[in-house]
């Protein structure tokens, strides 16, 4: 059953949740596609985030609100993850990327069984004007969750790129991830850079888990979910592009969209690796890698 | 004293302690007689992680009572149980380690089609008993003789009967089918189709969707331009809670009578108290509803409620633990009354006679199903957001199907109900 309505409706969608898509992968552009760290846990602090969203939330806050206010607590968890992790492995050699593995995947485990034993295996969901509502443009009725979690994510992209860009801790992030002896020959350190840009890309990660449960409902094992789409869109931008993550999260969720509604929604999971093949094959640094 | 009496006392004295010595050795064995072990896997994490742990709590709650009574057979039960995540790969692995390394006497199917699906084929080739968990259809191929469910229904016609039905009698001519793309749901929309079909339904929508689906309104947009006037969907419990939202901000238009059907997780308290008023209207399948009266419920619940909030699980427990305590009242019934732990003997004895639990009685057809079909389709009338002791009572899902059990008519349009 085609109809242009239904494409029209599919875009727009698309746009919206592949926008929700790039928030939630841009803080492993950084982890990953910058600093190279196997960081397999990112979806799991996305789900801490959730969960300490909406322990706020039970207090009254604002979802979002919550998100921006656990942001420097993620900073510091981030950065002690990142000290522990690079003194244990990153330290000792070249090896590190597959014992990182094993560490990240400890830390998965930790966090859920820890959600699990604090809050029980049931979903939680949070509360706030905008969830549950729609706005209605024509015969279009589009979920305001959705519009929050488009603008939201949109200026959390926007803003770390510009910071990546624009600052000289940012630059300084960027260098450590093209030539980290270069950096150290400046008089920089580059543990140092490493960990707050680690540090950072956990913060984001609380806002990005209040997006998540704000879009739907959330359990401990939520994070099994978004491995494998967070990952694509990374790879799909080119390793460490903001701009291109934020690129890749609107292709796979229009893509994703447009699938769904004309083709049917079993071949909507394939999208996302199908177009990963064909990037690999055609431009294996991805849309904006160098 | 004469030596006769002397002589007399002294033989009634070696008796005695012989008796004794007797009574303490028996009584040692029976101390000594090993546990009868039972084993499963539930899932405690995942998707069906929190029905899990509610029909967990209820297992160990007929092992507790059991065991207080002194046991089967004179033996405790030793009840062994692993998380299988809701990972239906982990399932034949985590029964192949019951059989073969904790040597279980007895075991227990996981709470679910998913995980269950994987086991049939090692139970068959083994020969033992299983009892069913809330299982759909898993025995349909397999046709194991020694399966028998605890689940109130048998075939799709049981599960769906009650909401065509009133969807015929709402002059219903179209339907829109949205379902998960696993094992459950596609057993299960594969029965609804067919009748449909016979019911003369036009099917004018019909989608199947992956179970990491993250939002649904691309999909209810869809179900909204396709004009149904039944929208039927067999989902998880996470993709019903998101569907449920979905609904509520997009809304499926003025043409659909009927909204539900086979929504897993819409039983479960925690989503209930969570979607609020959002539920109004749906008619979607249950296993049991405040009002419906089998003898020993009642108790049965008000202890699980108290255990329930200790260990942080569903408060009311209406759907599956009731069930559950059921599957270890049939397995303490057969063994009692056949006094073996054989699973041939234990599974003719399943098959031939009515068993009393607290869901009522039950007796199995030839595959281990149901003979007797009870699955209720009630409708969320009334429900306002934030309160979970409006669940207690009668009233807030209004029985519809099956006629012995019913407690109101249908509110149709959908639209019209969910005010």
């Amino acid at each position: 059953m085609f109809s242009l309505d239904l494409l029209r409706d599919a875009i727009v969608f698309g746009l919206l949740v592949g926008c929700f898509y790039a928030a939630v992968s841009i803080g492993l552009s950084v982890a990953f596609g910058l600093l190279d760290v196997p960081h397999i846990a990112h979806p799991a602090f996305l789900v801490l985030g959730s969960y300490c969203t909406y322990v706020l939330n039970q207090h009254g806050w604002d979802p979002i609100v919550a998100g921006i206010v656990l942001m420097p607590a993620f900073l510091l968890l981030g950065m002690m993850v990142y000290r522990f992790y690079y003194e244990t492995f990153e330290k000792r050699g070249t090896e590190a990327g597959v014992r990182g593995l094993a560490f990240f995947f400890g830390v998965v485990f930790i966090i859920e069984v820890g959600l699990v034993l604090v809050f029980g295996v049931d979903q939680r969901l949070v509360e706030a004007d905008y969830i549950g509502t729609s706005l209605t443009l024509g015969d279009m009725r589009l979920p305001l969750r959705l519009i929050v979690a488009f603008a939201v994510a949109l200026v959390l992209t926007i803003g770390l790129s510009l910071y990546l860009s624009k600052t000289f801790t940012g630059r300084a992030i960027k260098a450590v991830a093209q030539d980290e002896a270069a950096l150290r020959l400046m008089g920089a350190n580059p543990v140092r850079i490493k960990q707050w840009a680690f540090g950072i890309a956990t913060a984001v990660t609380a806002l990005a888990g209040a997006l998540l449960i704000i879009v739907g409902p959330v359990e401990p094992t939520m994070d099994r979910v978004y491995i494998g789409r967070t990952f694509c869109v990374v790879v799909l931008a080119g390793l460490g592009s903001m701009s291109g993550t934020l690129v890749a999260g609107l292709i796979l969720g229009v893509s994703e969209s447009i699938v769904l509604t004309l083709l049917g929604a079993s071949w909507a999971p394939a999208v996302a690796f199908g177009l990963l093949l064909i990037m690999l094959g055609i431009r294996p640094q991805g849309l904006f890698g160098r | 004293m004469s030596d006769a009496i002397k002589g007399l006392l002294h033989v009634a004295g070696r008796m005695l302690g012989a008796l004794l010595i007797t009574c303490v050795l028996a009584g040692a064995a029976a101390a000594q007689q090993p546990p009868i072990k039972i084993g499963m896997s539930m899932p405690q994490t995942g998707t069906l992680g929190g029905g899990g742990q509610a029909a967990l709590l209820a297992l160990r709650i007929w092992v507790e009572d059991v065991n207080n009574k002194g046991g089967l057979l004179g033996r405790k039960i030793d009840f062994i149980v692993y998380d299988d995540q809701t990972n239906p790969a982990l399932t034949p692995g985590i029964y192949t380690k019951l059989l073969d390394v904790d040597k279980v006497d007895l075991i227990i199917a996981p709470y679910g089609t998913v995980p269950t699906a994987p086991i049939m084929p090692l139970v068959k080739q083994r020969g033992l008993l299983l009892m069913g968990n809330f299982s759909f259809q898993v025995n349909r191929t397999v046709k194991h003789d020694m399966w028998f469910n605890n689940s109130p229904w048998n075939d799709a016609a049981s599960w769906s009967d009650g909401f065509f039905e009133a969807g015929q009698k709402l002059g219903a001519k179209t339907i829109a089918f949205l379902a998960a793309d696993q094992e459950f749901a596609q057993n299960l929309v594969n029965g609804a189709r067919e009748l449909a079909h016979k019911a003369g339904l036009t099917t004018v929508y019909n989608q199947n969707y992956p179970p990491t689906t993250v939002d649904f309104s691309s999909m209810i947009r869809a179900v909204r331009a396709a004009k149904p006037d039944l929208v039927f969907v067999m989902s998880y419990p996470n993709d019903s809670v998101a569907i449920v939202r979905a609904v509520n901000e997009i809304g499926v238009g003025d043409s659909v009578k009927l909204f539900g059907g086979g929504m897993v997780g819409l039983q479960f308290t925690p989503n209930m108290v969570s979607l609020g008023k959002s539920l109004n209207g749906i008619v979607n399948y249950n296993s049991y509803v405040p009002g419906m009266k089998y003898p020993g419920i009642e108790e049965f619940l008000a202890r699980y409620a108290k255990r329930a909030a200790e260990a942080k699980v569903d408060p009311l427990g209406f759907y599956l633990p009731p069930f559950n305590y059921a599957i270890g009242q049939m397995l303490e019934q057969a063994i009692t009354a056949t006094k073996s732990l054989d699973h041939k003997v234990l599974a003719d004895y399943l098959r031939k006679n009515e068993m009393k639990t607290i869901v009522g009685p039950i007796r199995f057809r030839a595959d281990g199903e149901w003979a007797t079909p009870r699955v209720v389709q009630a409708q969320f009338r009334g429900v306002v957001d934030k309160n979970l002791d409006q669940f207690r009572k009668p009233g807030k899902q209004v029985v519809l199907y099956p006629e012995p059990y019913k407690t109101g008519d249908v509110i149709a349009p959908f639209e019209k109900a969910r005010k």
